[in-house]
């Protein structure tokens, strides 16, 4: 019997096959990925309730003995990013089912979000610093393919952008997990964590703590390296810019939790102030970037780059508090992000343009489509009671708890910046006249406003629930940080080491 | 030798920079290869893969393992990672020249399209 870890990447790549080799029939291959992806999503939120209660999943490929084969792992955050993921992947598909193109179903569309959803859960679910990387390179290569379907001349620029930055964080990754190597002797993330506070050359492993840095961060867009997402997210349709918008930078920052919190803490401590001088300045460019836009789509990836601030931001304040208020905020932004794009995206459907100018008159024509994107907004830019709030509040508070004014008042001013850009899209799109005579224009149906009602839904309740949704991420923090226990459940009482040592003799 | 190889590793990084810099997506390409191989090199250079030469088998007989053994994991990550790269390479090879045949040109300053207001 296989272990459950195994389920949620067997599923979708299963799926992903079979809809390749029947990629004609296009009903079934609708069926297939929308089956595989609540598969996910059910698995999801049976880990979530599990982890609560049972604590750390823990399971080894093939039954190699930990530190030797490859490590399945999920805590907290592994669940809560998993669930999205698959919750966010759904939706998409939902959207897509009225918006994409046939020429570019038949490409392989669905197949690909299928690798997509894959290669992420397959990145939340690993322990073993090399196969991170495998599993980067696995959703690396479906969000490939998906921002170039289409072949534009825009999506090709913008794919280029995107594919060159990605891989050069990529060999960034792989240069310092060589490195690890070289040091420590092993890749396995709880050895590391046993291993690295007592390595000869400390200095060294700051040194390969800022190759990680620089990789995930190119890959979760912080400052400086952040040029190539609003180069390219506004390309491709509408229902990718949704996905990406909401899921692909926020692996970059889990994988930054995950390689930060649990493998290089004690390097964390050195690197704090950097990461919130990072963070800060990715904050302050995202937003100033997005005043100058006058395009839905790049505004709102403008915002996406704003936003990863925060959550780098989390990280920054390098403890329990700032990793749990930065895991509540990336889950609520994962959910507010995509529902803002897939509302203008719908506008944007329906008009026939993102461009704002050209735009307009939806408030009085689509008066449903306008209250989701009120409601979204808010809760992106943080008014009580709606999901963006709780998140916010709890960074700042985790930063007046370190005596880091700077950073907290740059995050308190920002989000004002983020209630001007929201509410010049509102002008914009919702509330001024009509560019042009709409009436021959088709109406918004139930297939394009649902995706988004749900996660305007699931924002709601995390802001309404925001007591239970803090307990959670604060769990998820505490175990993220958690070296001791990890070590315990990957390795044994004794420690890897330990393991290392019985097996030589 | 691991000297030796450490040389050539800084120098196909820097030609990769020098490359990754250009104005040019070929040379960018080019520059890209360059730094995976430098790469792959680096990931060899660290399991003393170089020092010790021996297969990483036990002697059936006595039940021992050779203490100069080289290290097999690095060798299976420098697989993976080469495998891994000649994909990627083969498709932005493919995507170049798509946005060449777009574009019409090989100046990555040409492709400001998607950066315009």
């Amino acid at each position: 019997m296989i272990h459950h870890l195994f389920l949620p990447l067997i599923v979708p790549l299963f799926g992903a096959g079979v809809a390749t080799i029947i990629s004609r029939r296009q009903l079934w291959v609708r069926v297939i990925a929308l089956a595989a992806t609540l598969f996910n999503l059910g698995y999801g939120i049976w880990l979530l309730v599990t982890i609560a209660t049972a604590g750390r999943q823990v399971t080894q490929a093939a039954g190699w003995v930990a530190p030797f084969g490859i490590t399945l792992m999920a805590d907290g955050l592994s669940a809560i990013m998993l669930a999205l993921t698959a919750l966010l992947t759904l939706v998409t598909i939902m959207f897509s089912f009225v918006t994409i193109e046939a020429r570019q179903e038949r490409f392989y569309y669905y197949p690909l979000l299928l690798l997509l959803m894959f290669g992420c859960s397959g990145a939340f679910l690993t322990g073993d610093l090399f196969n991170l990387y495998v599993w980067f390179e696995i959703l690396l290569v479906a969000s490939f393919g998906l921002i170039t379907l289409g072949g534009s001349r825009a999506q090709l620029e913008g794919g280029l952008k995107y594919v060159v930055l990605n891989l050069f964080g990529s060999l960034c990754f792989l240069v310092g997990a060589g490195l690890v190597y070289g040091v420590a002797g092993t890749l396995n993330m709880a050895h590391l964590a046993e291993r690295l506070n007592t390595v000869q050359q400390p200095s060294l492993v700051t040194a390969v703590a800022g190759f990680f840095l620089v990789a995930f961060g190119s890959k979760a867009a912080l400052a400086p390296l952040f040029f190539w997402l609003p180069a390219s997210y506004h390309t491709p349709s509408i229902a990718v810019t949704a996905l990406f918008g909401g899921l692909l930078s926020k692996v970059g920052i889990y994988a930054l939790y995950r390689v930060f919190g649990t493998v290089f803490q004690r390097e964390l401590t050195w690197l704090a102030p950097l990461i919130l001088l990072v963070a800060g300045v990715t904050m302050v460019v995202g937003v100033i970037g997005a005043m100058a836009q006058v395009n839905v789509r790049r505004i709102l990836a403008f915002h996406i780059v704003s936003q990863v601030g925060y959550m780098a931001m989390g990280l920054g304040l390098a403890g329990t508090v700032g990793l749990a208020a930065g895991i509540l905020f990336m889950a609520h932004n994962i959910v507010v992000k995509t529902a803002l794009f897939l509302i203008g995206g719908a506008a944007e459907h329906l008009t026939g343009t993102g461009e704002l100018k050209q735009m307009g008159g939806m408030a009085r024509r689509e008066p449903a489509l306008a209250v989701l994107w009120l409601l979204a907004s808010f809760a992106l830019v943080g008014i009580p009671p709606l999901s963006g709030f709780f998140g916010k509040l709890g960074l700042i508070q985790a930063g007046v708890a370190r005596e880091q004014w700077l950073i907290v008042g740059v995050a308190a001013g920002v989000s004002l910046f983020t209630l001007f850009s929201m509410l010049k899209i509102w002008n914009e799109v919702f509330w001024k006249k009509a560019y042009s005579d709409m009436s021959h224009l088709p109406r918004a149906g139930v297939g394009l406003l649902a995706p988004a009602a749900v996660l305007v839904l699931v924002s709601i309740a995390m802001g309404l629930g925001a007591a239970p949704a803090l307990e959670y991420s604060t769990m998820a923090a505490e175990q993220a940080l958690d070296t001791v226990g990890l070590v315990r459940d990957v390795c044994g009482a004794d420690g890897c080491d330990a393991v290392e040592l019985a097996v030589a003799r | 030798m691991t000297f030796v190889l450490s040389l050539v590793v800084g120098t196909l990084f820097a030609g990769a920079a020098y490359l990754m810099l250009r104005r040019s997506v070929v040379k960018l390409i080019l520059g890209m290869a360059l730094l995976s191989h430098g790469t792959n090199l680096l990931l060899f250079l660290m399991g003393d893969g170089v020092v010790k030469g021996m297969p990483p088998f036990v002697d059936e007989a006595t039940g021992v393992t050779p203490t100069a053994a080289a290290d097999p994991l690095n060798q299976a990550l420098i697989l993976t990672a080469i495998v891994i790269n000649f994909g990627f390479t083969a498709f932005i090879l493919a995507l170049a020249y798509r946005a060449n045949q777009a574009v019409g040109s090989d100046d990555l300053d040409d492709m400001v399209e998607t950066d315009r207001l």
